[in-house]
């Protein structure tokens, strides 16, 4: 695969011009879900990028499946809609058994399964994970599931979830990280049978819900991995999971870019192109050097990845300058629309919507500086 | 029945055209390349022929520079079995001629002898439509251009023309050339599957001199110049108005 990887490129281009700017806005408009979109870039292979070729998937690197989002935000579309099955896909492959792997890959890779969401975040702990109430008590040959969850999205839009919860009261734990674990809930048996979902109308056109667990009965082969090392496996995917979304984000920050160069060099105020100021260039200027920076920080964190090698800080540290830097590139790109920003039908202020939740999901800006500060630098733990 | 399909490497319809400084023709360095669309379309046609058991082996050929290379792999991502590159420069910004072309493709031919050969119309960089026509002369076989229908049958072909009075439909005896027009059909976009198959599938690089044919020009290009500028408008109050305006300009 070729250093830019202009064939993917290319490719993902070509279907994602078959979605123009309209099909995104009337999703948004109607807070819909865009089935189509996603079931042609399932369709043409890319969401089973990362599916070994011995399950029927590409077989590719993270560096590869990046560009593919990279390239899906960057052609005006909001990977939010299905970068779930990218990020799930690893806990599946690194630590489910090969009964596991056998039931559900072929299947995915194949378009019919969907993978798509997972379970973590509850209402009472937030980003204090350890702390999850949703218990899992074994019965014979099930787990009896009970808890809440929220922020748990595209359920509505997927068949699998991967869920954790606890199995060991935290109470008698050694390690608080021990005695939760990693379950595949099967959506379409569940919901109805113990498991109610609440979708939570939000800024962000995000398909995402509220999830209530009274007494649902899972089969216990559904558990993946050891019970009691679910947290240790979700950190593992953590690492891929901030290397994807830097990606998303500097496809967005390359999209507002383009879109407000483009607007600055036609919009005559004055007698002049706006552009032609440098109150207008340099913001955009500023914005489009801290997306290249980002850029490099991405692929190095997908480099190491791909070679095996720890890249916790790389990767952390990519999502961080990604994510501003799309965020920057975002309010040059609606301030110098001016009030045009502010219309739908320039797609500046869907964009702009879409592009802000990555300060704050999967993993808020905040936690991300205690990590480097703590596991880079060394500093006291804060929490 | 085999299908050869000629594909050439050019700028890529998005891509604003710059004249370079020396009016030696348009900048290309830096440029995003692709596939020229009629080219695609070509492409596109062949491997329908094949899915509907009309062909059996769909070859792709590329005359140029080094660069093709990608341009082959996208047919073979669409579907094309395998693919032969013909290096003829080794300067992007040397345009191959289409008698060199043709003379090229005649070699191959002779040694593939496929049935059909699918062109596009024209490439969009020089839009020169030619090279078919030319291909067709050279083998004495039949040629139909501009095709937006195509049908086989046997010895045969039906052709639907897209002339300037409408349509018109043609059947020409196999083997034949056609070029590709815009409404014959629309390309498929690759697979990730597909494009991952297509980086196994062979690949040919032969060079010009392999088929006997010398690829200098013999066209002398004396001047490139980008297109006057569109001059602004006026607005005009009433139909009088207007009438008098395009007195005034001499347009009626
Ligand atoms: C659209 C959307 C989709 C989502 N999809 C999913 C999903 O599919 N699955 C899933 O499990 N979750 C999902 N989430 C949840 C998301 O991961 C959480 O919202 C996020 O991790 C933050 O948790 P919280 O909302 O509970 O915020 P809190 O933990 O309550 O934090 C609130 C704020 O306080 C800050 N803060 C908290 N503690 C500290 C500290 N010690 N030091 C400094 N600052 C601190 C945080 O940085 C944050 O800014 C989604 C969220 C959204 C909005």
């Amino acid at each position: 695969m070729s250093e830019s990887h202009q064939d993917i490129r290319d490719a993902v281009r070509a279907l994602c011009a078959e979605f123009p700017p309209e099909y995104h806005r009337k999703v948004d408009a109607e807070r819909g879900y865009p089935d189509a979109f996603v079931e042609a870039l399932t369709k043409a292979g890319w969401m089973a990028a990362l599916i070994p070729e011995e399950y029927g998937g590409s077989g590719l690197g993270l560096t590869e499946a990046s560009v593919i989002m990279e390239e899906i935000n960057r052609s005006g579309g909001n990977s939010g809609a299905c970068h779930g099955q990218m990020y799930n896909m690893g806990t599946l492959l690194r630590h489910g058994s090969d009964a596991q792997k056998q039931k559900y890959l072929p299947r995915i890779a194949a378009g019919e399964l969907r993978l798509q969401s997972m379970g973590v975040t509850e209402p009472t702990t937030g980003t204090d994970t350890t702390k999850i109430k949703t218990k899992a008590e074994k019965r014979g040959d099930k787990y009896v599931i009970n808890g809440q969850k929220v922020w748990i999205s595209r359920v509505q839009h997927s068949d699998l979830m991967i869920l954790l919860a606890r199995t060991t009261p935290l109470a008698d734990v050694t390690k608080k990280s021990r005695g939760m674990s990693i379950f595949i809930v099967d959506l379409r048996d569940a919901i109805g049978n113990g498991l109610e979902v609440k979708p939570i109308p939000n800024m962000v056109n995000h398909e995402t819900n509220e999830l209530f667990f009274d007494n649902l009965e899972i089969p216990a082969e559904n558990l993946i991995g050891e019970e009691g090392m679910g947290f240790k496996y979700i950190l593992d995917g953590l690492n891929a999971e901030r290397a994807l979304i830097a990606a998303e984000c500097i496809g967005d920050g390359y999209w507002f870019i383009e879109k407000v160069t483009e607007y600055a060099k036609t919009r005559e105020v004055f007698g002049r192109p706006i552009g032609q100021n440098q109150g207008v260039q340099f913001p955009i200027a500023e914005a489009h050097i801290e997306i290249e920076a980002a850029n490099l920080m991405r692929f190095e964190a997908c480099r190491l990845f791909d070679a095996g090698e720890p890249c916790g800080a790389q990767a952390n540290m990519a999502k961080y300058l990604a994510a501003k830097a799309s965020w920057e590139a975002a309010n040059a790109c609606i301030q110098f629309h001016g009030g045009f920003g502010f219309a739908a039908e320039y797609d500046v202020e869907r964009k702009f919507r879409e592009t802000r939740l990555y300060q704050v999901a999967p993993i808020s800006t905040n936690l991300i500086l205690s990590y480097v500060a703590e596991h880079v630098l060394g500093l006291p733990r804060s929490f | 029945m085999k299908v050869i399909v000629p594909v050439k490497r050019v700028i890529d319809y998005n891509v604003k055209v710059r004249v370079k400084a020396d009016g030696s023709g348009v900048d290309l360095a830096n440029v995003k390349m692709s596939m020229n669309p009629f080219d695609e379309i070509a492409v596109e046609q062949a491997i329908r022929l094949k899915e509907a058991g009309k062909a059996d082996e769909v070859i792709a050929v590329s005359v140029g520079v080094k660069q093709a290379q990608e341009t082959l792999r996208t047919a073979l991502a669409m579907g094309a079995d395998r693919a032969i590159l013909v290096i003829a420069s080794d300067d992007v910004h040397t345009d191959i001629e289409p008698l060199t072309v043709a003379k090229i493709l005649k070699g191959i031919i002779d040694e593939e002898q496929p049935g059909l050969v699918l062109c596009g119309k024209q490439a969009i960089d020089n839009d020169m439509n030619a090279t078919g026509q030319m291909l067709s002369a050279l083998m004495g076989w039949s040629q139909a251009t501009f095709a937006s229908e195509l049908d086989i049958d046997g010895d045969s072909a039906t052709v639907t023309r897209e002339v300037d009075g409408g349509l018109q439909t043609i059947k020409v005896n196999m083997p034949t050339v056609v070029t590709v027009d815009l409404r014959l059909n629309e390309p498929r976009y690759a697979s990730l599957p597909n494009i991952m198959k297509a980086k196994k599938k062979p690949l040919d690089e032969k060079t010009a001199a392999d088929y006997g044919v010398d690829a200098s020009p013999r066209l002398e290009i004396v001047n490139t110049v980008e297109p006057a500028a569109r001059a602004a408008g006026i607005k005009v109050g009433s139909v009088d108005e207007l009438i008098e305006k395009l007195k005034e300009a001499g347009a009626v």
